[in-house]
């Protein structure tokens, strides 16, 4: 079993197929050893001038996985752990200290540096976290959802743009009329769909969501996420989907990468994660969600906080917090293993100790 | 266009305006002094520079309030027998037109310079930045002086409207900083927004992200920033004046009639020189005012 299965949905049952008509296996999405150090120093002169060293942040130090065609890949993990930054790495909006993204085969930095490259937007879109700063506040809704199309060359004239964009903000659930209306006018729940309704202009195959729902409230994120699950059935749509949420996670995604301090901690399709988590920190998220029926464990608040980005604990980033830390963990960083149906990095797994 | 005036007119700024009698007053004055300057040839009593209208007879003489006054010099005369009123119209549309001529210049320098500082970062930002610095730290008069001084060193039979333009030059050329410092520091907060991400994502290019995006979003301050200066501007452009070193003398700007008349104060001649000055204070105190109404009502925090 190689490590494509491992991803692949627990229930890719035939009502779920995309409508992807190309080999079912191959991953549209895959992603090699990314990583990203933005450098956080003082300006040069104070740094000479106070004799201070240059700063770095790992925000992500070494992340690999697959998303398949027409499958979820659920990111999830505490405040500051990268996940934003695998997001912005993959639709290019960073630039990778190290590693690659292949999208369809191609490599994605490469390509969208040539001018052939910039077809490349079209295919993969993002929406984001926050509904109120993700659209211009001086554009007419119809210039937002209309720019991408207008970016490609997509719509020829006013009448057609206008007849396009209509029924953009018709599939995700809006009227045609609300185009001659500002941001200003929606509610957030309104506001996140002309994101996805932008997103989606362009035809896009695979769509990074980085949180799209957590700053709505809970009736309209179930709304949000069912338009964006619908999307995806009609259209075979790919998502890279970032969320905090672990509840959110379990409604949408066919497998689920565990992230801690810039790295993968463990990923597994969704019901192995759900039911069988192997490492430690996973086994702490899962205790802390109240709605997920646990198996006899105690539920528990997440223990402990989030170790300084800037100066991470030595061998596993997670030993000052683990209840299976031994002295190995303190010194040895564990490598991300594949073991049936999931991979996970933890030399107590490795070990047989838990 | 009809529709972003009915927005205008049921907008925040326009609602603002009207509850302010500061706004209003400071509005009145300043579209007065601006209409008659700018139709200084239609709406002044006399043509100062037509010298064939110009009786010496009538020179010096006091406003016509005054005994020794006369009801067609209503503020008086100058030396030459010049009408007073009119000549300030004349000379504040000369003040005008090289303090908003040379805030155009500084907004255009300013906020190019501030945009690609804040949108490019990295060296070109520091350099930029440290340019400001080095200009910040010399009074501007100095630099427009220095300006001014190897401007006419370099073309010493210059012609007027070569004057003019190294005039302009000069007192722009200190005045782009706070431009560019302002747009840079709003278009750091601009570039971050998830809108203009969401630009990049979609593969709109960079200038164009700028253009389109960031620039709107960023020129708030710099109106407000460019009323205030042009009362700046054109008080610099007075003591430029004053100092004999502003605008040519055949066509005299505020500044150059307080210095002339500056001459006859102390004969008792003082509407000569006070009348330029109370207009040129009228100027600065109204635009001025506007600036400041105009900055309270474009932030949302201060109401
Ligand atoms: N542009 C940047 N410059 C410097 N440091 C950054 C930058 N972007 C992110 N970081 C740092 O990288 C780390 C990861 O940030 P990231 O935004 O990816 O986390 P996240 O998992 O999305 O967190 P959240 O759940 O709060 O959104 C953090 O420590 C953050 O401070
Ligand atoms: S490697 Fe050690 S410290 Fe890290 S999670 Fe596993 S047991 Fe805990
Ligand atoms: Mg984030």
């Amino acid at each position: 079993m190689n490590s494509t299965s491992t991803l692949s949905s627990p229930r890719s049952d035939a009502t779920e197929q995309p409508a992807a008509n190309r080999d079912a296996d191959a991953a549209l999405v895959e992603v090699k050893d990314l990583a990203k150090t933005f450098e956080v120093s003082a300006p040069w002169l104070n740094r000479v001038v106070e004799g201070k060293e240059r700063q770095f942040v790992h925000a992500v130090d070494g992340v690999s996985f697959r998303i398949e065609r027409g499958k979820t890949l659920a990111l999830v993990g505490e405040s500051g752990c990268g996940k934003s930054t695998v997001a912005r790495l993959l639709v290019g909006l960073y630039a990778p200290t190290r590693g690659t993204v292949r999208f369809d085969g191609q490599d994605t930095l490469a390509a969208l540096a040539t001018p052939a490259g910039r077809a490349l937007h079209r295919r993969m879109q993002m929406i984001f976290q926050d509904p109120y700063a993700s659209l211009n506040p001086r554009w007419k809704v119809l210039d937002i959802v209309g720019e991408p199309l207008r970016e490609h060359g997509l719509v020829g004239d006013l009448p057609a743009l206008r007849a396009r964009v209509a029924e953009l903000l018709h599939s995700v659930g809006l009227a045609g009329a609300d185009c001659e209306k500002f941001p200003h006018q929606f509610s957030g729940g309104q506001r996140q769909r002309i994101s996805i309704a932008r997103a989606l202009a362009t035809q896009p195959e695979f769509l990074v969501c980085d949180e799209p729902t957590s700053a709505l409230d809970v009736s309209v994120q179930a709304q949000v996420l069912n338009i964006m699950k619908d999307l995806q059935r009609e259209r075979g749509l790919t998502y890279l989907f970032i969320s905090h949420n672990l509840a959110v996670v379990r409604h949408v995604s066919d497998a689920v990468g565990v992230m801690y301090l810039g790295r993968l901690v463990e990923i597994a399709g969704k019901q192995t994660l759900f039911s069988a988590p192997r490492h430690p920190y996973t086994r702490m998220l899962l205790d802390a969600i109240p709605d997920i029926h646990m198996s006899g464990r105690a539920r528990t608040p997440v223990q402990g906080e989030v170790p300084n980005p800037l100066h991470p604990p030595s061998g596993c980033a997670f030993h000052p917090r683990c209840p299976h830390a031994d002295a190995r963990c303190a010194q040895e960083r564990p490598p991300l293993q594949s073991l049936p149906g999931l991979q996970v990095a933890c030399h107590a797994v490795a070990e047989g100790r838990i | 266009m009809q529709a972003a005036l009915v927005r205008f007119l049921d907008g925040d700024v326009w609602h603002s305006f009207r509850k302010s009698p500061m706004a209003i007053t400071a509005a009145v004055i300043a579209f007065i002094c601006i209409f008659c300057a700018l139709f200084a040839n239609w709406v002044a009593p006399h043509n100062p520079f037509d010298l064939a209208t110009l009786e010496l007879g009538d020179a010096r003489l006091p406003p016509a309030w005054d005994e020794e006054g006369k009801a067609k010099y209503f503020l008086g005369t100058d030396d030459q027998g010049r009408d007073i009123l009119s000549t300030l119209m004349f000379g504040a549309r000369i003040s005008l037109l090289v303090g908003v001529a040379s805030v155009l210049l500084s907004v255009v320098v300013g906020v190019a310079l501030g945009l690609l500082s804040g949108f490019a970062g990295g060296k070109t930002d520091a350099l930029i930045m440290r340019v400001c610095d080095v200009m910040l730290s010399f009074p501007s008069i100095l630099i427009a002086l220095l300006i001014d001084g190897v401007g006419r060193a370099m073309f010493p039979n210059a012609h007027d409207t070569l004057a003019f333009a190294v005039l302009i030059l000069a007192i722009a050329l200190p005045g782009w900083v706070p431009y560019a410092r302002t747009v840079r520091g709003s278009t750091l907060v601009e570039r971050h927004k998830e809108y203009v991400q969401a630009a990049r994502v979609i593969g709109v290019a960079p200038a164009r992200i700028m253009r389109r995006h960031v620039l709107p979003n960023v020129l708030g301050p710099v109106l407000v920033l460019a009323t205030i200066q042009v009362a700046q501007a054109i008080l610099t452009e007075a003591t430029l004046s004053f100092l004999g070193v502003g605008v040519p003398p055949t066509q005299p700007s505020l500044g150059t009639l307080i210095r002339v008349g500056n001459d006859f104060l102390f004969s008792g001649e003082w509407w000569i020189t006070i009348f330029p000055g109370a207009m040129l204070v009228l100027i600065a105190l109204s635009v001025n005012l506007l600036g400041d109404w105009l900055r309270d009502a474009l932030n949302p925090r201060l109401r």
